[in-house]
């Protein structure tokens, strides 16, 4: 009895069944997506305290999630590469890491869009903030890391191991920061404290921005194997034409 | 076990008869240090209230400029080669040049800091302390840094990726190396920051050689 995991290690099936999810996931996202903008913008009130800002939340808080939740992805795939070599986990872990980053940058960009009427700056040297752009320099890190080396399979495992200690690291970092300076609200209790008015369009964002990462994710995954395969069969075209000519010459030489 | 002392005095050897390597990292931070004042000013107020933080970051920079040359120039010659087919487990190699780095980079920076701590007006009572929180912070600078020395032993433009990859890492040791000489924490919040510093550098000194011999491994293959 196979397990999923071990199923998808071979890509053609992957391709399969990724392509008969893909329409579905992308649709659902792109449904919860509009519904949930459109409750988030326009059928939820505006927050006693924070007027019409309090709407940049519902983009804000879906990115801050992606950008931890997308880490863990990361961080399981590089795992599951250095430890089952699993082949579809740097598929994974590489398709995941610009997208991951992108969702750290959104985050700290729409906080910082709503830092500046409620805080009354763009940026505070706040803890949480702090530890979110440490986040978003594990991501640079990572992907320099693998555009810097030629050799594609050297490349997986040391990024790999790269992500394995950023995750090991990632709380002592979280820790020493909190410690330093703390000024951005606790996590929220999100089934006591938040109004139902906005519990609904934030959880609905949610969804779809976690729905939304998935779609893309997979189509990445489905790009980097393409684009490999592309690669596969042009070595093979360029040593077959090499095998061709050598023949030839031999060929000729016999004669 | 002998071949891991031998390796470890074979590093410090090398680092200190090839002259360069030590002075070099002595003189980066002299001048870093320097360049602050003519940066902020010559307020002796505000540089005794930043002078941790300025020595800190500039102790930071000078071990990094060092961080590559731990594994690249053993690569280039092949002893790295013969290391990783000899007795001893590669995990115990990158930990003797972790070590070896840390002796030749992390104490002679750890010593010279208190010096230019004058330059900067620091407090005379922060002096002993500065230096115990730098040598017990030192070591998460070595064997962290090994890491990303491993990772990045084969690349092009490696000093510049290598800043971008460890830097991150730093931030603890940073954090609290800063707080334990920061003046206002007293005693218990002096100790306590200064136990965390301890206790980063032994994760440091675990993690550090594990995940640097994994990085050799699937590059000297």
């Amino acid at each position: 009895m196979q397990t999923l995991t071990q199923r998808l290690a071979n890509p053609a099936r992957f391709m399969e069944l990724s392509a008969r999810l893909l329409p579905w996931i992308s649709g659902a996202a792109g449904i919860l997506l509009v519904s949930g903008l459109y409750l988030a913008f326009f059928a939820s009130p505006a927050d006693y305290q924070q007027g019409e800002t309090v709407r940049i939340m519902y983009i804000h808080v879906p990115c801050a999630w992606l950008s931890m939740m997308v880490y863990g992805l990361i961080a399981l795939s590089s795992f599951g590469l250095l430890v089952f070599r699993h082949p579809l986990a740097d598929v994974s872990a590489k398709a995941a890491a610009p997208l991951g980053a992108a969702f750290t940058f959104l985050a700290l960009l729409t906080g910082s869009l709503w830092g500046k009427p409620m805080w009354g700056t763009y940026w505070v040297w706040d803890a949480r903030l702090t530890s979110v752009l440490i986040l978003f320099f594990l991501y640079l890190g990572l992907m320099a890391l693998r555009s810097a080396l030629e050799d594609e399979s050297a490349a997986a495992k040391l990024t790999a191991i790269l992500a394995l200690v950023g995750v090991t690291i990632l709380p002592i970092i979280k820790f020493s920061v909190d410690w330093w300076n703390t000024l951005h609200q606790p996590s929220t209790d999100f089934t006591s404290t938040v109004d139902p008015s906005m519990r609904l369009p934030l959880l609905v964002m949610a969804v779809a921005f976690t729905l939304l990462f998935f779609a893309m994710h997979l189509k990445a995954m489905r790009n980097e194997i393409l684009r490999r395969r592309v690669k596969a069969l042009r070595t093979q075209a360029v040593a077959g034409r090499d095998r061709l000519a050598a023949q030839a010459a031999n060929h000729g030489a016999a004669e | 076990m002998k071949s891991f002392w031998a390796l470890l005095s074979r590093d410090v050897r090398l680092a200190v008869r090839e002259g360069g390597a030590i002075g070099t990292a002595l003189g980066f931070f002299l001048v870093v240090v320097s360049l602050m004042p003519l940066g902020l000013g010559p307020d002796l107020n505000l540089l005794s209230r930043i002078a941790a933080g300025v020595l800190w970051i500039a102790l930071l920079l000078a071990a990094l400029l060092s961080l590559n040359r731990i594994f690249e120039a053993d690569h280039e010659d092949g002893t790295l080669d013969v290391l990783a087919t000899g007795p001893l487990p590669l995990e115990l190699v990158t930990a003797a040049k972790s070590l070896a780095h840390w002796i030749t980079t992390g104490i002679p920076l750890a010593i010279m800091a208190p010096v230019l701590g004058i330059l900067l007006n620091l407090d005379l009572a922060a002096y002993p302390i500065l230096v115990a929180t730098t040598l017990a912070g030192t070591p998460a600078v070595s064997f962290l840094g090994a890491i990303g020395a491993a990772l990045t032993m084969k690349t092009r433009r490696g000093g510049l990726l290598l800043a971008l990859i460890v830097l991150p890492l730093y931030v603890p040791t940073l954090i609290f190396g800063i707080s334990a000489v920061s003046a206002g924490a007293g005693p218990t919040g002096l100790a306590a920051s200064f136990l965390i510093l301890a206790a980063i550098s032994l994760v440091a000194i675990v993690l550090g050689p594990l995940a640097a011999a994994a990085a050799l491994k699937v590059q000297l293959q």
